[in-house]
């Protein structure tokens, strides 16, 4: 085996990818054989770095430089210089917009600095298409902890005592599900991992697929050895090709390696896993929708009880876990509970994975232990609003979550926590806006998600959510009354507490969190019908400023309808009858002589 | 049902059937039989589900309630270049909802058409998980980042000639 006294490790997820990084790893290799430098130097393609803002990274290791949005051109002078002649590319390095110093080490970065990686430990670190790095890294241990050295209970009171909760939504004790399942007697069970991730501007569960699969299969054997489970099926959206892609490598190895099929590690433990893939639809996030999904059917809910544990996946009892909740078990098992359980706040242990998006400057993935208050993530990891612009919300939970405010900066993160002020922890998406978001098109983007995904078994989601949503439309549109707030309040409350599943449960939140903490919002849509976001086209005109035209045409040239008309160095003019409010106009004007109101 | 009428070619037809029996004609297989003859075909005419519905012993209407309730699955051909815009929620706070329109103004069509010459269809999904370079626009397999509005005639003008 070649001893390789360099690593370059170049990001391979799928935001890093689209920016060209199969390229950079082609040049890469091109260029250390044309210097001979192949049997020194490895590059390997990781799974995500989570620094996504400024990708696509190439990790040199063991020094750590950590070099961003490299491009497939910029391989000669790092090869040249950094691997050959010793000096850091200087001007590939991240610049700390802050102390505007540049930090050579990802350690030293604020984005870096206050998470804790249990879940993402592997991403970044390991091919995830290599099972012997996954092994390198204590991978598989864990099984083989639990097949030698413990007994199916002694598994479950483990992950019972690590107080570990499920990371898709719910919350609800991981430890406790497995008991339920364990004790439910049946000649066939199964193990499911939910990697249906629906949540619009959420992607940590796909990012742990493509960058530790193993460890994710790894949890489920695992699982299925405490509750007496032969197989095992992974849901996955069909979205998702490159998780599917190594998924399906990371399951041919574990089979060679005899760590999936029969005897497993030499020992009577026989244990299988299959793909099933979701077809585009949110409602199969909800566990009984996706055991209806992976029978071939629609996947529609159904009530419980009974709960999967008892009737699941054909008719037999069935864990069905997520895939941040099972990237947390193998190294449980390692370091045991007591390790994990000293993480985090009282009621929730551990770490959670947030999809970090919107209108702030370090977009990403990130791990924070439990307890990190939204403020830190948002300031000090997310580095501040883009643009220099003000905070003005953070929604988390999607969907099914709501938008938090100024005043909810200082909330230590947890389950309990953000349902106490109106949102949810959801599986992870923390989508951040900024004074330029209206809060009331938010809550309508939300709807119309909504409307679109329910699956339309149950009338109050079905019928409900349209009328939510048509109730919204009439205010962007400037057609709101003062009534409409009361209707909006009346139907949410039905919806919540009449619909079937999680999906129309939870489906008003965003109206409702906006309700409470935007009400001036809604007032200034109703009565002065102004949208001061300047989002809602119907409550907008543009004007040309007379004093500023200088006659350029510049503006009549780009607008796409012809609605602005004037003579060559005389003040121009839109007529509001023609104009779509594109806003084209306004970003090609130089003089600052067209505005909104 | 709002399909294209089409005429199922014998070779088609043993297509279809060879990948129903790959599933060992299980009613429980669909969603794989339907994701595997939808990569062959592009969509999923009447006719096509008519077919799988036999092979694999179960009501059409089971099958078209399947088809239609996944958003995956289409009974339109897609054009040679699919364009697919993200409408997640990070690509819409970055504006999202300005690129759509811009590329439905520019191509004439909505969301789930496909235009006149069988070159471009538009469709809108959610999250591709590149929320680093929100927006983004995919074409075929081709992703677009951070795209404005006014980038959408370059977009389409590479697509233009082939």
């Amino acid at each position: 085996m070649t001893k390789y006294k360099t690593h370059l490790l170049v990001c391979g997820g799928t935001g890093c990818r689209a920016s060209a990084s199969d390229d950079i790893v082609e040049n890469l290799k091109q260029e250390l054989e044309n210097k001979g430098l192949q049997d020194e130097v490895q590059v390997v393609m990781t799974g995500c770095f989570g620094f996504c803002e400024k990708g696509p990274i190439v990790k040199v290791s063991p020094d750590n430089t950590f070099y961003t949005q490299v491009k497939p051109e910029d391989v000669t002078e790092i090869i040249e210089e950094h691997i050959i002649k010793g000096r850091q590319v200087t001007r590939l390095l991240y610049k700390d917009p802050k102390k505007k110093e540049t930090v050579a080490d990802s350690k030293h970065m604020d984005f870096y600095k206050k998470q804790i990686r249990i879940a993402l430990r592997n991403c970044g670190f390991i091919d995830p298409e290599n099972l012997d790095e996954y092994i390198a890294r204590d991978g598989y241990m864990a099984l083989g902890k639990c097949l030698s050295e413990m007994s199916p209970k002694d598994v479950v009171d483990q992950i019972k005592e690590s107080g570990l909760r499920g990371r898709g939504g719910g919350g609800f004790p991981t430890g406790l599900k497995w008991e339920i399942a364990a004790k439910n007697e049946a000649d066939q069970k199964y193990v499911v991992c939910n990697a249906d991730e629906g949540d619009p501007g959420a992607f940590m569960d796909r990012s742990i697929l493509e960058g530790d699969p193993h460890a994710v299969l790894e949890a489920m054997a695992i699982c299925a050895y405490s509750m007496g489970a032969t197989k095992g099926l992974i849901y996955i959206r069909a979205e998702y090709p490159l998780a599917i892609k190594r998924l399906i490598i990371a399951i041919d190895q574990a089979r060679e390696y005899g760590l999936l099929g029969k005897e497993i590690l030499g020992t009577d433990f026989e244990f299988d896993i299959e793909l099933r893939y979701g077809a585009g639809a949110f409602v199969c996030g909800e566990e009984t929708s996706l055991i209806h999904s992976m029978e071939g059917l629609r996947g529609e809910p159904t009530i419980k009880p009974p709960y999967p544990a008892e009737k699941g996946y054909l008719g037999k009892p069935t864990n069905v876990n997520n895939v941040e909740t099972y990237a947390n078990i193998p190294i449980i098992i390692n370091k045991g509970a007591n390790w994990f359980n000293k993480i985090g706040t009282e009621k929730a242990k551990g770490t959670k994975v947030f999809a970090l998006a919107g209108k702030i400057n370090n977009v990403g993935l990130i791990e924070v232990p439990m307890g990190t208050t939204l403020r830190e993530v948002i300031f000090e990891i997310g580095g501040g609003i883009k643009d220099g612009k003000k905070f003005k919300a953070v929604q988390t939970g999607g969907p099914s979550g709501g938008c938090l405010t100024e005043k909810h900066l200082d909330t230590p993160i947890d389950f309990d926590n953000l349902i106490a002020v109106g949102s949810m922890m959801g599986s992870g998406g923390m989508i951040v806006m900024d004074e330029d978001d209206c809060m009331v098109s938010m809550a309508k983007f939300y709807l119309e998600f909504t409307v679109e995904e329910s699956c339309g078994k149950c009338s109050p989601c079905r019928i409900g959510n349209k009328r939510l949503h048509e109730v919204l439309e009439k205010i962007t549109g400037g057609k709101g009354e003062m009534e409409d707030i009361q209707r909006l309040r009346n139907m949410s409350n039905v919806i919540k507490d009449t619909s079937l599943c999680g999906l129309g449960q939870t489906s008003p939140n965003p109206i409702l969190s906006t309700l409470d903490n935007f009400y001036d919002e809604y007032l200034d849509h109703i009565n002065d019908k102004k949208c001061h976001a300047g989002q809602c086209k119907d409550l907008m005109t543009y004007f040309v400023i007379e004093e500023n035209c200088v006659g350029c045409t510049a503006c009549a040239r780009v607008c796409p309808v012809g609605a602005i008309a004037g003579e060559k160095k005389q003040s121009h003019f839109i007529d509001p009858s023609i104009c779509i409010k594109c806003g084209a106009c306004e970003e090609r004007c130089k003089f600052d002589a067209i505005i909104v109101k | 049902m709002s399909s294209i009428k089409v005429k199922i070619k014998e070779k088609d037809l043993n297509t279809i059937k060879e990948i129903c029996k790959s599933f060992d004609n299980k009613p429980g297989e669909l969603i794989n039989v339907l994701h595997k003859t939808q990569e062959k075909f592009g969509y999923l005419p009447a006719e096509v589900q008519e077919i799988v519905a036999k092979e694999l012993n179960m009501s059409v209407a089971k099958v078209y309630g399947v088809v239609t309730f996944y958003s995956f699955f289409t009974m339109t051909p897609k054009g040679k270049f699919p364009i697919s815009i993200c409408t997640g929620t990070a690509c819409y706070v970055r504006g999202a909802d300005n690129v759509l329109q811009e590329f439905k103004r520019q191509l004439e069509i909505e969301v789930g058409e496909t235009t006149d010459d069988g070159k471009f269809s538009l469709s809108c999904l959610r999250c591709v998980g590149a929320c680093g370079l929100a927006p983004v626009v995919l074409v075929g397999d081709k992703t677009y980042g951070r795209v404005s509005p006014e980038g959408v005639k370059e977009i389409l003008e590479e697509y233009k000639e082939i």
